[in-house]
């Protein structure tokens, strides 16, 4: 890796500030499971490192009457260790518990993998499906944004120079609501998705009050497909409406052709694993009911 | 030169300090500044789990922690496993079981195995498995590393039980 400095400020304003810095190129570190990868590959540059993970509201990791905060440096472990937020959010546990092996989820974060900006990365389309929203701190003060604007081109986010993102949060689950998260690859584990699904749902009855779908690998940033969450509004819960909304996801995703799988192969699963998702959050909602 | 940075921390239980630039590895500093060579290099970039170590109580990817991370944690890495001359169970079940060939990915796999044993008394197959998802090996195909697991974790119960 090249030469770069390292701080580790305690404070949210004291990141800022680093990370403002002029005519620095300035790199948050987290869990490192992405960055210190790219350094040493020379995929991104930086010449000052600031270490986040000594700041208290980053590693912050609250469920309360509001919802779950989720500081942005908080590693994977540490959601899905926790019984009570296991229970409440087991859409965003199958994610958290995927992201890379044990060493991986050790210290990767969710916050991370947000700031990554990847297409592939795992916890975002869960994230859109739950209605997420990222707190973020800058030089000209605090602002969120939802999670499915916070992507905007690959590896690209919405942070602005000298903006950092302080955590995530997730409103407290309605009644009769249901989450999941798929992803496919050709193993069992350790691998990028081919497709990624998350679906959310909220039911009265057998009728779907909200639903929301986004997707991994399938556009240049995770798709919130809020056509095919909107399909499903009103209409009774069965094969015909899930079908119908897998079809739209399909149509909306813009997948390319890599190593990993062909466009037409992925457009495949994007309506497969849609239909799985749903399934997975409409059992897991009606065991709340 | 830009200037080093002085570390202070704890490996194996012993107080240790040294000094690292920023950009060095974990895994750099172990093995080059202070001669702990039993942490193997694989990747180097956090796929195949051989340079793993115990870092503030969970297994990590050493070459993906920057040493200066290292402040005021504590670490233990396949040195530490051994008690005195005698050989933990684990480093014992895979001699029995030959569960290496080339050993460069043992000592990521021992302490690997060792963190799941010190928190699971019998974890079956699958949870061995998915467990050691973050560790390669090019040599075994895998079966004679979690028979050696379940071995240990039979013989560390037995003398649990003692």
């Amino acid at each position: 890796m090249k030469w770069f400095d390292y701080e580790c400020p305690r404070t949210v304003e004291a990141a800022v500030g680093l990370l403002s810095a002029p005519g620095r190129k300035v790199r948050a570190l987290a869990g490192g499971t992405d960055l210190l990868v790219q350094l040493r590959a020379g995929r991104r540059e930086a010449d000052l490192v600031v270490d986040i993970k000594e700041i208290r509201e980053l590693n912050e990791l609250r469920l309360d009457s509001t919802g779950l905060t989720i500081g942005a440096a908080v590693p994977c472990y540490r959601i899905y260790n926790d019984p009570a937020i296991a229970r409440a959010y087991p859409g965003l546990i199958d994610a958290v518990s995927l992201i890379g092996g044990t060493q991986i989820q050790g210290r990767a974060s969710l916050g991370g993998n947000l700031a990554n900006a990847a297409p592939s990365a795992d916890a975002v389309p869960v994230l859109i499906a739950l209605g997420a929203r990222c707190l973020m701190a800058g030089p000209a003060g605090a602002r969120s944004l939802a999670v499915e604007d916070f992507c905007v081109a690959p590896g690209r986010n919405a942070l602005a120079p000298g903006e950092l993102l302080v955590s995530i949060h997730i409103a407290a689950p309605a009644s009769g609501s249901g989450a999941a998260y798929l992803r496919f690859i050709p193993r069992n584990e350790m691998d990028i998705a081919v497709v990624g699904a998350g679906a959310s749902v909220v039911l009265d009855g057998n009728v779907f009050a909200e639903a929301r779908i986004a997707l991994a690998s399938v556009a240049p940033t995770p798709l919130f497909a809020a056509q095919a969450g909107d399909s499903l509004i009103g209409k009774p819960v069965g094969e015909a409406s899930i079908n119908a909304a897998a079809e739209i996801a399909k149509a909306a995703a813009k997948p390319i052709t890599d190593m990993r799988g062909t466009a037409e192969y992925r457009r495949h699963l994007c309506g497969v694993m849609t239909r799985r998702a749903l399934t997975r959050a409409i059992a897991r909602a009606k065991e709340t009911n | 030169m830009p200037s080093q940075t002085h570390v202070t921390t704890t490996i194996n239980g012993e107080p240790v300090q040294f000094l690292c630039e920023p950009r060095q590895s974990l895994l750099e500093c172990l093995r080059d500044i202070l001669g702990m060579t039993g942490t193997k290099e694989g990747c180097n970039d956090g796929n195949c789990g051989a340079c793993t170590v115990v870092f503030d109580g969970r297994i990590v990817t050493s070459c993906l922690v920057l040493g200066v991370e290292a402040q005021g944690k504590e670490i233990s890495t396949i040195e530490g496993i051994a008690r005195g001359n005698r050989l933990h169970p684990l480093q014992q079940a895979f001699l029995e079981n030959a569960a290496l060939q080339c050993g460069i990915c043992t000592p990521g796999f021992i302490v690997a195995a060792k963190a799941l044993l010190d928190q699971e008394r019998e974890p079956s197959e699958e949870r061995i498995r998915f467990w050691l998802a973050n560790n390669l090996c090019r040599c075994t195909g895998y079966d004679k590393i979690v028979r050696a697991v379940e071995q240990a974790a039979a013989v560390s119960k037995q003398e649990a039980a003692r």
